[in-house]
């Protein structure tokens, strides 16, 4: 096996590409730095100058907005310049490969790729192929990864419940393709939480999921029972009618988070979800916007948690 | 031309014959009858085979030049001392015509290096709808049938063709894979494609096919060689229909007796093979059932593939990886891993596809052609672009130091090739 290809040869992160194979210490160090900029997203002047004179490139070999929108204020509060470039309509449709585009760009003196692209390991292979002093961070890959993602599902579980060593975490729907749950599958082993389940469908269940350490229920109301964290996935459109699901409906019936469905999780449960929201199919308004909702949070902590991976990256 | 190889180990699978002794070549075939030779090869502590029989390697001629030319792929060839090859219908155009087969063995004819043996497209284009000119093509010098890579997903056409094949006894050889099932996969569905993110094709989209395959072979009677074995499942489904004596037999491409899907590392794209490569119980069933005999024959698939088809994401990336070369000494780590004699382990390479073939070639007895393979089993090769001759320069083996170097390779009775 190849060495870790996310750390340099001081074990530090060089890029960002996995939350897998990332030692606690170091996510653990990601999370502490971007509490330290929460505060700065608070403030008057939400800027600091670390990235002073660095230019950040947002690639985006898929559509995105959210994720895109989030690294791009994540950059320039960190004081760098940021080119968002959709390649989605540009250069990938004239027929340009993928390494001659990053070629291009880091001619243009680029430090950090912000990457997407529909196809898992795509950020992987520019890594291995861009200057030592460029950085790669994964904004999500295929069905792969969405590290930021699970960084800052991280940050929002440790900020509600502090102690990760005695939860219980359900995540819920469309496992099979979704990277946002294999990321935070990955963070919650690593970080030492007992219990991580997985609930859905078996059409929606990836082959041998188990071996990443998880329990998989299909009755969501025995999976949901005692959980601390409920984090429910977005159902795609396309994913609705078809082979793996027969109607939003039925999805709902079994795996919408409905308010008594979310009674079987602990009282102070938290609920997440990385959006965008499908309200009324993997969730119901009155859970969405009720009390145990944190997910308008994560997409404030989601900036802080993008400033200090970048701010990390480029620092070593 | 008089060959006289002297004082090498002679191992000869055919017959068991293992001893220290000579070879003789007169007029292009071995022969009993030692006389003044033209040339003498001394051979000592080197090992004298019948030269090897590759059941699939794509020479990309027609068509696919810029991948590689029939002249680099001989010449792979026979720096690996491949002396007979099959090459798969997928050019481009495929092989459905028989004026592409009789071009194709022309020019191979003219290069005088390996023997190439071309499997005509059982489908016209590789469709999978319309049935080929099958006698037309045999008359042109295609030995055999296949899809390629290509599926055959309507089992009416290939039950007709099965039939029609069996009508005047053509061969038909076939990768085995469910083509609803495989549909968008890349890489084996199991744990490390969920870990990667990658689109999986599970082992029973192989187990289907061949179960339905079989079925057909049961109605038809039409002689079937199953193509690159992946699954310990289909492993078990061709031990029965053996036992049940139906006429069948199957291979197993080199990356899949050696390589598992945890060796797709962080995405290797080198890994990226048709069919995937598996998981370590089924590459480890494959590597038994090769030396029980379940598994008849070990081949290279040979697919030169260049750097730009493999610079790009795993599913993106283009499948495939060069063989020629890597015959030999990924034959012989595969036996040594057994614990297998020599002539053992050689067979698989050279009496086993020889009797798929249905050719004289592949055993030292007299009169058999004179194709041989001179090596040393002990001098290494280190596995890098610049030691392969083959225009494709990827394979999951590069950096690799492998045992087993080709010293002479003689095709007919003439040295093709020498080091």
């Amino acid at each position: 096996m190849q060495r870790n290809p996310q750390l340099n040869a001081k074990g530090e992160l060089q890029h960002l590409l996995s939350i897998e194979g990332l030692p606690r210490e170091v996510l653990v160090q990601i999370l502490d730095t971007a509490e330290s900029f929460v505060g700065v997203t608070e403030r008057e002047v939400k800027k600091v100058p670390l990235l002073r004179g660095k230019s950040v490139f947002n690639l985006f070999f898929e559509p995105s907005t959210r994720t895109r929108t989030t690294f791009e204020i994540a950059a320039k509060r960190l004081s760098a310049d940021v080119i968002n470039l959709n390649i989605a309509v540009s250069s990938q449709s004239k027929g340009e490969s993928l390494l001659d585009t990053v070629a291009n760009l880091s001619a243009m003196q680029a430090d950090i790729f912000v990457v997407r692209h529909n196809s898992a390991g795509a950020p992987y292979l520019i890594a291995r192929h861009v200057k030592p002093h460029e950085h790669v961070v994964n904004a999500g890959d295929g069905r792969h990864a969405h590290p930021t993602q699970g960084l800052l599902d991280l940050f929002t579980i440790r900020h509600y419940k502090k102690d990760f060593t005695r939860l219980t975490v359900a995540i819920v729907g469309d496992i099979l393709h979704s990277r946002v749950a294999r990321s935070l599958i990955h963070g919650l082993t690593t970080l030492g939480a007992p219990e991580v389940r997985v609930i859905g469908p078996q059409t929606l269940m990836p082959a041998g999921v188990e071996a990443l350490g998880v329990r998989v229920f299909h009755d969501m109301r025995a999976g949901l029972k005692d959980c601390d964290v409920v984090v429910m996935l977005r159902l795609q459109n396309e994913r609705m009618r078809g082979a793996l699901l027969p109607s939003a409906q039925e999805f709902n019936k079994h795996y919408g988070l409905t308010g008594d469905k979310l009674d079987l999780a602990r009282s102070d449960a938290i609920v997440m979800h990385p959006g965008p929201m499908n309200r009324g199919v993997e969730i119901d308004s009155t859970v969405a916007d009720g009390p145990h909702s944190v997910i308008l949070p994560q997409v404030t902590f989601g900036i802080a948690v993008r400033m200090a991976v970048m701010s990390i990256v480029a620092g070593n | 031309m008089k060959l006289h190889i002297k004082g090498g180990r002679v191992v000869d699978p055919a017959s068991g014959r293992d001893a220290i002794g000579d070879v003789f070549v007169s007029d292009g075939r071995i022969s009993d009858d030692f006389q003044k030779a033209d040339r003498v090869i001394d051979a000592k502590g080197l090992v004298v085979a019948p030269g090897f029989i590759d059941l699939s390697a794509r020479l990309r001629e027609p068509g696919l030049e810029y991948k590689a030319t029939l002249e680099s792929e001989m010449d792979a060839a026979v720096a690996g001392g491949v002396t007979s090859l099959a090459c798969p219908p997928d050019t481009d155009p495929p092989l459905d015509e028989p004026g592409l087969v009789d071009m194709l063995r022309r020019r191979a004819k003219a290069l005088m290096r390996a023997r190439v043996y071309p499997i005509g497209a059982l489908t016209v284009k590789l469709k999978g709808e319309a049935l080929t000119e099958m006698a037309e093509l045999t008359e042109a010098g295609c030995v055999a049938f296949s899809q390629a890579n290509m599926p055959l997903p309507d089992t009416q056409v290939l039950w007709r063709a099965l039939q029609y094949a069996a009508t005047f006894g053509f061969p038909v050889w076939l990768r085995v894979e469910d083509a609803w099932l495989a549909k968008g996969g890349v890489s084996h569905d199991g744990e490390v494609a969920t870990r990667l993110g990658l689109p999986g094709i599970p082992a029973f989209a192989e187990t289907i096919a061949l179960g339905a395959l079989l079925e057909l072979v049961r109605a038809t009677g039409a002689r079937v060689h199953v193509c690159r074995l992946s699954t310990a499942g289909a492993i078990e489904l061709v031990r029965r229909a053996k036992e049940e004596r139906l006429p069948i037999s199957c291979d197993v491409a080199i990356h899949h007796v050696h390589l598992c899907d945890m060796d797709l590392g962080y995405f290797d794209s080198q890994c990226r093979l048709v069919p995937p490569l598996r998981s370590q119980r089924d590459r480890d069933a494959l590597a038994r059932a090769l030396a029980d005999g379940v598994i008849d024959c070990l081949c290279s698939d040979h697919t030169p593939v260049d750097d730009d088809g493999k610079h790009l994401p795993f599913d993106e990336a283009e499948p495939g990886a060069t063989g020629l070369e890597l015959l030999l000494p990924l034959t012989l780590k595969w036996g040594e891993a057994r614990k297998l004699p020599l002539a053992a382990t050689l067979a698989r390479i050279t009496s086993e596809p020889a009797r798929i073939l249905g050719v004289a070639s592949g055993r030292l007895a007299a009169d058999a052609p004179g194709d041989l393979a001179i090596f040393d089993s002990k001098a290494s090769l280190r596995v890098a672009p610049e030691s392969l001759r083959s225009q494709g320069k990827n394979t999951p083996f590069l950096g690799y130091e492998l045992a087993g170097r080709v010293r002479y390779t003689i095709v007919a009775g003439n040295v093709v090739y020498e080091a």
